[in-house]
Parts: structure tokens; sequence; C-alpha cells
């Protein structure tokens, strides 16, 4: 009995992103037809057009590498409580500091350089986030608009040394050494030269390792208890300062991370930057829709890795504007946030079966 | 130029640069009294600029010098049209009320280039016809000294927000209304209980709040960047909500800091013909924005009082 009612709060918990999907694709259908455009040609564009080519698949996938990183971090400060918006910000921080240690030591041999290389990525991120951490723990100040206000910051401060440290007054840095470079040949080949690269096996690797970390690891334990109920986990002994910056840290890192597996991988430079990176805010309604869960988190990733890169299809082949994609995006991310619709009436069907059936609210 | 001229150039530049800020900041005040945070008060920029900017364009022959005006209540009025999502969002489907900002905030962009795209064919709109420009107030212009400074060649938006801050402090501490409102925000339960609809009175504050923060977006196209695109709102709405906690949520001080994020925001256009201050690199100035607001909130915390129930969702009992 107690398994099927887990069973059910598990495929309940599904029902959440899945319907969401459907309904945001309905939503930016609507409006295609408000307009005047052909929903089902756009939408047809941009599945068949990823899915007609090996390449485009290679790239959707390339995309969701580092969706997957910025998902996983914006959802480990989550878990803890806390809203991380500055997820774009540190991952550009770190894009910009491995291109900058990249092109510092091009001699190093491959394996370190690409080690060390995203580490400081990684690590930078990390600091940057911890800012924030920082004054949330000590002062109490709002970690919401303190990273956001870090996310302009990262901005002005990165087209500032792009301009007048790594290049002479350019826009944009050199390439970095093939030392430095995550191209993996086999992988190439197989996705027609798409830019797929090692990233998309470490992003894996390191959504087990966040599941080990969250579910298996005294601090995983602890940052989920402060984010369930900081009062009582301060009851129990644990210190809630050294939880929000440890959360923040480590959600920097990954954001940092994917920042610079994403520099490194994708475009093995940087260039000054309008506004802040897609991956950063991407990367949060990424961690929406997964739930916050490592797996959920992956497989929503490259289903915005696919709209994100099918969205380039639109315009020619459907003549629909392809911020279409990113209105689908916060659609979608709509229907998670207000999921309460969705379970209100999965929850009545439920009653009506099984008038005792308790189920449980997720973490959204 | 001489020291007249230069604190003319500040308070002028300053006015300018804080009238998005005062309006959109007052916005956040009525939607946080009420209980509900507004982060999507970037994203209602978003849609006033997009909304004003297409007024401007298509409106300019008919209304002249008007236009920015009317087209000021048309950013309003498409505030208060997104920000019923946001109400929709968290007071009746009971979401997250940084997830509903978020959804907004990201959401808002893509539907303003999308629609420009429609429109126009390119993804900005290209310079409006008719800009706010500067004025002179009304024979307030003519005192000694003070009126060039203060009243001569300046903003009329910021004095406009100016006036509404005062009305939103009467509005806020001296009606029913406002009592009513703020009631809902401290003890939604002891305010249902003395039979104020809570719902009603959450609604007022966040759709309040797409009303001034679409206007504040309309300033922000009409008078500072003079054209629509993904770039014309760039974080002022997130310095709006920092002014409004600097301004402990009293219109009054909200409108203060937000005069004083004005002046940070302007040195960086302006800083070039300051002495002093032109010696400063500019990536300080382009980052002193932000790091400020940063600093503010850090110091003012300690003593801020946000309203008791800010951001938890009310359930109404049955």
């Amino acid at each position: 009995m107690q398994l099927i009612r887990q069973h059910k709060t598990w495929l309940n918990n599904l029902l959440v992103p899945v319907l969401s999907i459907v309904f945001g694709f309905i939503f930016g259908a609507i409006l295609m037809v408000a307009f005047g455009y052909n929903p089902i040609i756009a939408y047809d564009a941009m599945i068949s057009g990823v899915f007609a080519s090996p390449y485009f698949i290679g790239e959707a996938l390339r995309q969701a590498t580092a969706l997957t990183f910025t998902g996983l971090g914006f959802a480990l400060a989550f878990k803890a409580g806390f809203f991380n918006i500055g997820i774009a910000g540190q991952a550009l921080v770190g894009w910009v500091s491995a291109i900058w240690f990249a092109l510092s030591f091009p001699d190093l041999p491959r394996i370190l350089l690409v080690t060390l290389s995203l580490g400081v990525g990684a690590i930078i991120g990390a600091l940057w986030a911890s800012i924030a951490g920082f004054l949330r723990a000590y002062f109490g100040t709002s970690e919401v608009i303190v990273t956001i206000m870090l996310n302009y910051t990262a901005l002005q401060l990165t087209n500032f040394l792009i301009r007048d440290v790594l290049s002479e007054s350019g826009n944009t840095t050199e390439s970095v050494g093939e030392n430095a470079s995550l191209s993996i040949g086999w992988l190439s080949t197989l996705t027609q030269s798409s830019r797929l690269n090692l990233g998309f096996f470490i992003a894996m690797a390191v959504v087990i390792l966040y599941w080990i970390f969250m579910t298996r690891t005294t601090a995983g334990f602890e940052i989920r208890a402060v984010g369930l109920n900081p009062h009582a986990s301060t009851y129990a002994g644990m210190s809630a300062e050294k939880n929000i910056i440890l959360s923040m840290f480590l959600s920097g890192a990954l954001a940092g991370l994917g920042g610079a597996i994403h520099g490194l991988g994708t475009f093995g430079n940087i260039f000054t930057q309008g506004g802040l990176p897609d991956i950063g805010f991407n990367g949060i309604a990424v961690a929406l829709l997964g739930l916050s869960n490592p797996i959920g988190i992956f497989f929503s990733s490259i289903l915005f890795g696919v709209l994100d890169i099918g969205a380039g299809f639109m315009p020619n082949r459907a003549g629909v504007p392809d911020e279409m994609a990113d209105i689908v995006t916060s659609a979608i991310i709509f229907f998670v946030g207000a999921n309460y619709i969705i379970r209100y009436f999965v929850d009545k069907r439920a009653a009506k079966k099984e008038a005792a059936s308790s189920t449980k609210g997720g973490d959204v | 130029m001489n020291a007249l001229d230069i604190i003319q150039l500040i308070v002028s530049s300053s006015l300018i640069y804080a009238a998005p800020l005062i309006l959109t900041a007052l916005g956040g005040t009525f939607s946080e009294r009420s209980g509900v945070v507004n982060i999507g008060l970037e994203g209602i920029m978003v849609m006033g600029a997009f909304m004003s900017a297409v007024f401007n364009i298509q409106f300019a022959a008919a209304f002249g010098g008007w236009t920015p005006w009317i087209g000021l209540i048309a950013g309003g009025l498409i505030g208060v049209l997104f920000s019923i999502i946001h109400a929709v969002a968290t007071i009746n489907l009971r979401a997250d009320h940084i997830i509903s900002g978020t959804v907004i905030n990201l959401a808002a962009p893509a539907i303003g280039v999308f629609l420009t795209r429609a429109i126009f064919g390119a993804a900005q709109t290209g310079p409006l016809p008719e800009s706010f420009g500067r004025t002179n107030i009304f024979l307030l212009d003519r005192i000694p000294i003070i009126g060039p400074i203060f009243f001569e060649n300046t903003s009329g938006p910021a004095y406009f927000g100016i006036i509404l801050a005062v009305v939103a402090w009467f509005v806020l501490f001296k009606t029913r209304f406002g009592l009513r409102l703020r009631s809902v925000g401290e003890h939604p339960h002891a305010a249902e209980t003395l039979g104020i609809k809570v719902y009603v009175m959450k609604y007022s504050g966040v759709l309040l709040s797409g009303l001034l923060g679409g206007m504040g977006g309309a300033i922000q196209a009409q008078a500072i960047s003079n054209e629509f695109g993904i770039l014309t709102i760039a974080g002022q709405g997130f310095i709006a909500m920092a002014a409004m906690i600097f301004g402990k949520w009293n219109p009054l001080g909200v409108m203060g800091a937000a005069i004083f994020f004005g002046f940070a925001q302007s040195l960086a256009r302006i800083g070039t013909y300051i002495p002093i201050i032109q010696d400063i690199p500019a990536i300080w100035l382009l980052v002193m924005p932000y790091l400020l607001t940063i600093l503010v909130l850090v110091g003012v915390i300690g003593r801020a009082e946000a309203p008791a129930r800010l951001g938890t969702t009310y359930i109404k009992s049955r």
C-alpha cells in the first residue's frame, strides 16, 4: 500500500512538469494564431529542424550541457531556500576567467590546462556567488537583489576586462590554444562537426555527483534541512550561516563551471556581451521545470536545448520571430510556478477515486 | 563650466535618470505594502517601455508635443494588464512570488521584442519622434539661483513623480484605502475578520504597481533611451526595488532613495564634465549604481521594517 502511494506521488509530481510543457506550447500556439502565424508550421520547423540532422542534435545537446550546470546551480541554492538569480553573472565570470587562464598558460599539457581552466572558472563563479551568501548570512541582505546587482556588475566588469585587459580595446579575445580545447574527435565526427564536446560527459557525471551529494552526504542533508526549516535545523545544531554561504558557494561553482564549459567548449574565446548570457536565466527555467531534481534537470535542459536551437529555424521556415521560444519557455515556467491549478485538479480526481488517498505537495 | 553650471547639470541629469525609478519604486511600495513581492517590476517596465515607444511612433503626428505624456498612460495601462498575470499567479494560484516575478521578467523582453519584430520588422523600434525632452517648471524657474538649478531645463516626468510620491504618501497613510492596504500586508487574517476583502486589496496593490511600473518604463523609453530595444530596460526595475527598501516602504523616503540612485546612474554619463569625478576610471562609474545598491541594502537592512507578511500566500478562510 505504502509503495503504491509513493508511486502515485511520484506520478503526480511528474504530471506537473509534463502538463506545464503541454500548456506552455498551447499558449505559444494561441499567441501565434493571434498574430496571424501558423503554429503547426512553426513547431514543425522547430522540431524537424533539430532532429533532421546529427549536427543540430549535437548543437542542442551542447546547449543542454551548459543549461544542466546552470540548472543544477540554481537548484542547489533553491533547495537551501535561496533564490540565486545571479546564475547568469556567475556563469559569465566563470567564462571570462576560464578563457583568461587558458590564454595565460597556453603551453601547459592539455589535461592539466583543461582541468585548471575549468577549475578556475568554477572557483571564480563560486566566490562571486559567495558575496551574496556572505551578505545574506551576516547582514540579512536579500540575496535576490544582491545577486541581480552582481549580475550587472559582472557584465560591466567582463566587458571592461575584454576591452582593456584581454585585448587591445577590441571586442573579442584571441581564441584559446589546442591544449585548452574541449572537443573530442569522434564526437565531432559523429555529429557532423557540431560543437558538442567533453562538457556533455562532465555534465552527466556532475548530475550523478550532485545526486550523491544531496542525498547521501551530511553536508547535502544539512543544506536540504536548512531549506526545509531553518529554525528547526538551527535548533538541531546546524549553523545557518555556514549552510547559507556553502550553498551559495556550490551554486556559484556549478554556474561558473557551466560558464567555463560554455566558453571553452562552444566558443573558445569571449567577446563583449550586450546582455547577460541566456544560459543563466534559462538555467533557472530548467531547474524549476525539473523540480530541482538532478535527473529532471538533465531532461529539462535537453528540452530547452532543443527549443533553443530549434528556435533558429522559425524565422526562415515559418516567418515567426525566434523570441517565440522564449515566450513558450516562460509560459511553461508560469504553469510550473502556478502548479496549484494543476495539482488542484489532479488531487480532486485522486480524491474521487480513493477517498483516503493523501498526496503530498512537491518542492516548487 | 562654472560651479552653477555643474550643479545644474548634476541636478537635472540626476532627476532625468531618477524619474523612471521614482514611479516604479512607488509601484513596488503599493505591491509590497499589500504583501506581494513584485520582482516582476523589471518586466513590467519593459512592457511599459515597449508600449509607449509603439504609441509614440504611431501617434506622434496626431498628438504632437503631448505624445510622450499620453504614451505614459499607454505604458501604464499595459503595465496593469501585465501585472494581472502576477496577481492571479500569486494571489489565486498560490505561486511563489519570486518565481512568478521571474516568469514576468523572462517573458516581457521576449514578448516585447517579438511584437517589435512583428510590427516593425526589426528588434528595435528606432528613434522616437517625440521625447519628453527638457522643460522649465512654470513660474518656479524664475526664482533666483534655486530656479536655474532645480526648475530650469529639467525633467518634467521627475516632477510628476515627486508629486505622485506625495499623493502616494497621502493615500497610504491618510486614507481608509491606505490603511486597509497596509493591514493586509501586515496581518491578513486580522484584516479579514474586520471585513476587509483581502484579495481585493492585494489585487489593488499589485495592479497599482503595474500601472506605476509601466509608466516608469514609458519614461525610460521616452526620456532616456529614446527607443525600444532589448537594452532599454537594464536593471532599473531591480534598482527601483532597492530604492523601495532603502526608503523603508514609505513613498517620501522611496522618492528620495530613487533620486539618489538616479544620481548614481547619471554619473556614468556626465562624469567626464565634473572635476574629480572625471579622473575616476569609467568602469567604476558604470558599476557604481549596482555596488551602491548593495552597500545601501547592507547598511539599511537592520533598520528596515518590511511589511510583516510580505511574500507569503494568503489562503482565504471558508
